[in-house]
This record gives C-alpha cells, structure tokens and sequence, in this order.
C-alpha cells in the first residue's frame, strides 16, 4: 500500500464519490449499485488499521485528517449497518435525488467519525447539514419546503458556531487536532462555541426543535437516515470532546424526560418518534456528563442500539405512510388486521427502545442508568428511570395503539413493499441479537467491560417498571386520545418570532421612519437644494471645462493613432513577426554574451 | 402464524383472556422481585421489593398528568393551523 492511502478515507470516499457517480446509473442497475456501496463499505471497516492517518500541510497547519481508534470503529460498524438498512428500505423508490443525497449525507457522517483534525470534521459537519436538508425538501411540499429551510438555517447557524470555536480553539492551543477541549483556554470561549454547535446537532434542548421539526417532513425514507446519522455523530464527538463535562449531566436528564412529555401531545406518528429521539440522546448526554469508562461505554452502546431500534420504528411507521398516505394518530387505527407483519416488527423496535429484558435497548441503557448509580448521582438514576415508562408508554403503547389497533379507521392497506419488509427485519434481527448476545456488542466497546446486565433484580424491576406502566395506560387509556392538535416548543421563536419582529418593523418603527423622514423634508431637503445649486454651478465651470479639456486631448492623440491603424492584417502580422524577432535577436545576443 | 398472534392483540373476542394474561404476568414479576438476590444497594430503592412496578405504575400517571397540564394549562397544544 502507498503511504497517501488508507482504509479509514474508504467509508466516506466510497459513499461521496459513489453518490456523485450514482446518477449515472438508472433503474436497476442503480438499485444494485445502491447496496454495492454500503457492503463496500463494511469491507473497508473490516480492513481499518487503528491510528491517526493522512497527515497534510495545509496553509502552514498541519493536519491529520483521519483517526481510527476503538470508539470511531464502534460507531463505524453501527453507521454501515444502518447504511445498509436504509439503502434496502428505500430499494423501491426512483428518485436519483434522494439517493444522491443520502449517500453525500451518510460518507460526510463518515469524515466526521473518523476525522483526525478539526478541519476534517467541520468539512463533514457542513456537507451533512446540507445533504441532509435535501431528504426534507424531496417531500416538495409547501410545510416540508418550509420546515427545510428552518432546519438549514439551524445548522447553518450551528455551523459557524463550530467554524469559530474551531479557529479560536487552533489559535489558542497552536493544534487542530481533534480531541478533549480544556474549558480554561480562552476564558471557554472555544469551549463553549464548540460545545454549543455540537449541542445542537445533539437536539439537546432548547436547541432541539429543528428535528422534531424537520424530521417527520422529511420523506419516509430519507427520514430513516435522519433518524440514524445526525444526532448520533453529534452524540460520538461529544464523547472525543467533552466527556465528564458535568453540565452535560442536567442537559442530558432533562432531555429525557422533556422528549417523552412532549411526546404524549403528539398526534402525528413520526413527529412523536421524532420526540423520543430527542429523549433517547439524552441517556447518551447524560452517560458522556458523568464521564467514567463505564458512562462513556454506555453512551456509545446505547447509541449502537438506538441506531438501529429507532431506524425501525421510523420504517414502521413510515411503512404505514406509504400505504395510507396518513400520518396522524387520529386518522388511523386498526391496521392490524392487514398489516400483522409491519405491526410485528414495529413491535420489536418499541420492545428494544422501552428496553425489554432479551431485546438492545435493555443492554444498552441499563448501562448508563447503572453507571450513574455507580458514579452516586442518585437524582439523575431516578429521573432516567422514569423516562423509560415514559418511552414505553408513547413509542410501545400510545403510537402502536392508535395506529395499528384502537379504533377501527376503516382503512385496510396492504404489508408495505417486500424490500421495506426486509429491511425493517434486518433491524429486528439486531434488536433481538444485541439483547440476546451483548457480549458481542460489548467486545467492541472503547473500554473493557464489567457490567452484567442480566441479574435477577435488573430484570424484575426493569420488568416491573414496563408492565405496570402498561397497566396504567389500560386503566387511564379513555385520557390518551390524540387530539388535532400541534404542540408549541422552542422552534415558536423562529416561527412566531419572526412574525413577531416583522410586526415590530412594521408598524412602531416604520411610523419613526416616516417621521424622521417628514421632519428631513421640511429642514433638511432646502438646505440640500441650495447646496446642490452651488455644486451645479462649481460642476458646470470648474468640473466640465476640466473634463472637457481632458477630451479634446483624447480627440488629439486618437486621430494621430488613426493615421497609424490601417487595418490590413498583414501589416499587423508583420509589426508582430518583426517585434518576435527582435526578442529572439535581444535574446541570443544576451546569451551569447553570458556564454 | 403472525397475523394470529397479531390478531390476539387486536380482536375484541380475546378482551378477557389478554386481561387475565396481564394479571398473571403482574403478579409473578411483583413476587419474583420479592425473591431474587439484590447484591447492589447504590441508592435506598435497590432494597425495596416491587420497586419497578411502583415506579412504573405512578410514573406513567405522573407523564401523563405533566403532559395534559403542559398542553391545557400551560397552553402549548395548539389548532394545528396555529402558524398558518
């Protein structure tokens, strides 16, 4: 191998380069070229060498483009997977666009995992924010165009956040390499831009509404990309760059519950999922808060598993959007009875994401949740305990209830395409595997492992916790019937805001505007009359005879040139051969001089 | 095989057999947390048997009465034509 080459450019050289020659392939041969690419992928994945490769000398920085260690390759194998899954669900549709976009959106998530320098990173961070905005506006509706250009604004904002830190950060510390950020260097200004615009990406609240937003406009399948790669880098470079930062501890706990309460308003499916992407990421923000092997293990596995059990859930759902073409909980109800497959396999992503003993969810979070007993901080392990009633009570028992079962819509759709069936079963497969075996999950891990998740009293009290909330929802179900209603949350300052600050600039100071103006007409416009007189007289005498001078000059020496112009192509083929050889002599006589 | 097991789920018919199947699964987990060794105690609710249903149970009522108070009281659900 030459030195320029290395394994760790492959995932995000295969995707982006094999997205901008995907075009070139139609119909078939596209679709086969779409699978061809992720499985290339996973190849490069098993052939990466760990270590900090392609270094260059950019501009008088050095940079090391790419770092392979245990954490970007754990998160590598999760991303080629849902890769790979994403791909076949979307098999079905003929939309070049769509699948261009994806795979831009998915090797950029792939330079940040495994860029080496800040530079590389922010590159991909860029690309992924507008790759990503595509699959929100290929839906080409009014409210998924306009809900893209909000989603686009957010990140371009949160990009240039990071684009500051990042220069701050090289300018203070003399070093672009991409690692921990000390809070000390420049008063924390680096630190906090840095860690604001990764907060962001990370939908932790307030900075969340941009996802749940934007995601349930986006189309059914490019939202199960969104759902799998955004939050998720945000979520791995967080880990490299902020671990134990304890502010991240209160962030990440109140995400959790605040995604599982808004999550109960919801009446639109996705939009609810979207919810509980918001409140799962929070587990992770509060694992990497609290800092230790055991909370950074936890958050890494927990965002492996959610990967792939929340990929599920938004192909669920999308499944049942594509054959009903209705997304609101109130308008569907009783698809089980056609759709007992798509039901199933939905099924399995809630059991993973509520986590039910034997499915991913159950290995993964309990790990966070156990390194925050570990680590004595007693409120938090409460707190994300009851949000995992609350997860299992909308995404396990309120979505699937109202949507599959509950009152009959009389809608009778048929399973969904054979291809979105396969894929949803590739998820469940990993859901079950991940729970049944997690020492293999485990092994991959960044730090060794030494939790046990399957003890007697984990699996009672997680048990206890996920059936008696299913009993509480039996008994309070005649409380839960979603409403046709859209619940406000922090995307209001930019949507009424906006309206807000227009009415602002319309009215009170539009009318000081005109007065200001009313005023400048009376006192100001004669003073300025009689000033422009004297100027017209000073232009006249002074400036003209000037320029006017200067003209007749110009007249002059033009009717000079002209008598020299013939116009006949020979005569200038000649000035030019005489004038070359001339060089030519100059030229030799020099050098015959030197010689 | 599938659709039957779906079907259990959804069908009116199995009401009374679902119920019993839940009573039956409460009981045994509420008994088996009272059984099984407990050999972490990081905070007070490792010790107390049928901790998780008790969690479980007020939890669920708690999300559920903070939603309903954030949309109706606090007022954030809104027409869904609110920012048309």
């Amino acid at each position: 191998m030459t030195e320029w080459f290395t394994f760790s450019m492959m995932p995000a050289l295969l995707l982006i380069v094999g997205g901008l020659l995907l075009p070139l392939f139609k119909g078939v041969s596209q679709k086969v070229y779409s699978l061809l690419i992720p499985l290339l992928v996973i190849f490069s994945l098993t052939q990466m060498e760990m270590g900090r490769f392609g270094e260059i000398d950019f501009a008088g920085i050095s940079l090391m483009m790419f770092n392979v260690d245990k954490l970007s390759l754990f998160f590598g194998w999760v991303f080629a997977i849902a890769a790979l899954i994403g791909n076949i669900y979307s098999l079905h549709i003929n939309h070049t666009g769509q699948r261009v976009a994806a795979f831009l959106y998915m090797g950029s998530a792939f330079l940040v995992l495994f860029a080496g320098d800040w530079f590389t990173l922010l590159v991909g961070w860029e690309i992924m924010a507008f790759a990503s905005a595509y699959l929100i506006f290929a839906t080409r509706k009014g409210p998924a165009v306009k809900a893209g250009f909000r989603y686009l604004m957010v990140h371009v904002t949160g990009g240039v956040l990071l684009f500051a830190g990042i220069v701050l950060h090289g300018l203070g510390t003399g070093s672009y390499l991409f690692g921990p950020i000390d809070a000390a260097q420049q008063g924390g200004v680096a630190y906090t831009l840095i860690l604001i615009a990764f907060m962001i990406n990370a939908a932790v609240p307030p900075l969340n509404a941009w996802l749940t937003d934007a995601y349930p406009e986006a189309t059914v399948t490019g939202a199960v990309f969104l759902s799998a790669f955004t939050t998720k880098t945000a979520v791995y470079v967080l880990i490299r760059a902020y671990p134990g930062a304890d502010i991240l501890i209160g962030f990440g706990v109140f995400m959790a519950l605040y995604g599982v309460v808004f999550a109960m308003l919801e009446n639109d499916c996705r939009r609810l999922l979207s919810y509980h992407i918001v409140s799962q990421v929070g587990y992770m923000i509060a694992g990497i808060g609290i800092g230790t092997e055991m909370a950074l293990n936890g958050s890494s596995s927990h965002a492996f598993a959610h990967i792939i059990y929340k990929g599920l859930l938004f192909m669920g759902a999308g499944a049942v959007i594509h054959m009903t073409g209705k997304r609101k909980l109130t308008e569907l109800g009783g698809l089980y009875r056609t759709m007992p497959w798509t039901v199933a396999l939905y099924m399995i992503g809630a059991f993973a994401i509520a986590g039910f003993p034997f499915f991913s969810g159950f290995v993964s979070k309990s790990m966070v949740i156990a390194a925050a007993a570990g680590d004595h901080h007693a409120t938090a392990t409460l707190l994300l305990m009851l949000a995992s009633s609350g997860t299992f009570l909308s995404t396990g028992l309120k979505l699937p209830y109202y949507m599959f079962f509950g009152k009959d819509s009389g809608l009778r759709p048929k399973e969904p395409p054979f291809n979105m069936l396969v894929a949803m079963g590739i998820a469940a497969f990993f859901c079950i595997g991940i729970g049944v075996f997690p020492g293999l999950l485990y092994n991959m891990l960044p730090y060794a492992v030494e939790f046990e998740p399957y003890t007697g009293a984990h699996i009672t009290e997680s048990l206890g916790i996920l059936m008696f909330t299913l009993l509480a929802f039996v008994l309070l179900l005649k409380y839960l019937n979603p409403k046709n209603t859209i619940s406000i949350d922090t995307d209001w300052f930019y949507r009424r805001g906006a309206t807000v600050f227009m009415w602002l600039a319309n009215k009170p100071v539009a009318q000081w505007e005109q007065k200001i103006i009313t005023l400048g007409d009376g006192l100001i416009l004669n003073t300025l009359h009689r000033l422009s007189k004297h100027s017209l007289t000073v232009d006249t005498q002074v400036v003209d005879g000037a320029v006017n001078g200067v003209a007749k000059t110009a007249m002059k020496s033009g009717n000079l040139l002209r008598r020299l112009q013939t116009g006949i192509v020979s005569h200038y083929a000649l000035a030019m051969a005489i004038g070359l050889f001339l060089v030519i002599a100059v030229y030799v006589l020099i050098m015959s001089e030197v010689l | 095989m599938m659709a039957k097991l779906v079907n259990f789920f959804g069908d009116k018919k199995y009401t009374r057999t679902r119920w019993r199947l839940l009573i039956v699964i409460l009981v045994s987990i509420v008994i088996a947390d009272f059984l099984v060794a407990r050999p972490h105690d990081y905070n007070f609710w490792d010790t107390i048997p049928g901790w998780g249903a008790l969690l479980g149970f007020i939890g669920c009522g708690m999300i559920i009465l903070v939603s309903k108070f954030i949309g109706k009281k606090v007022g954030l659900s809104k027409k869904e034509n609110y920012y048309d």
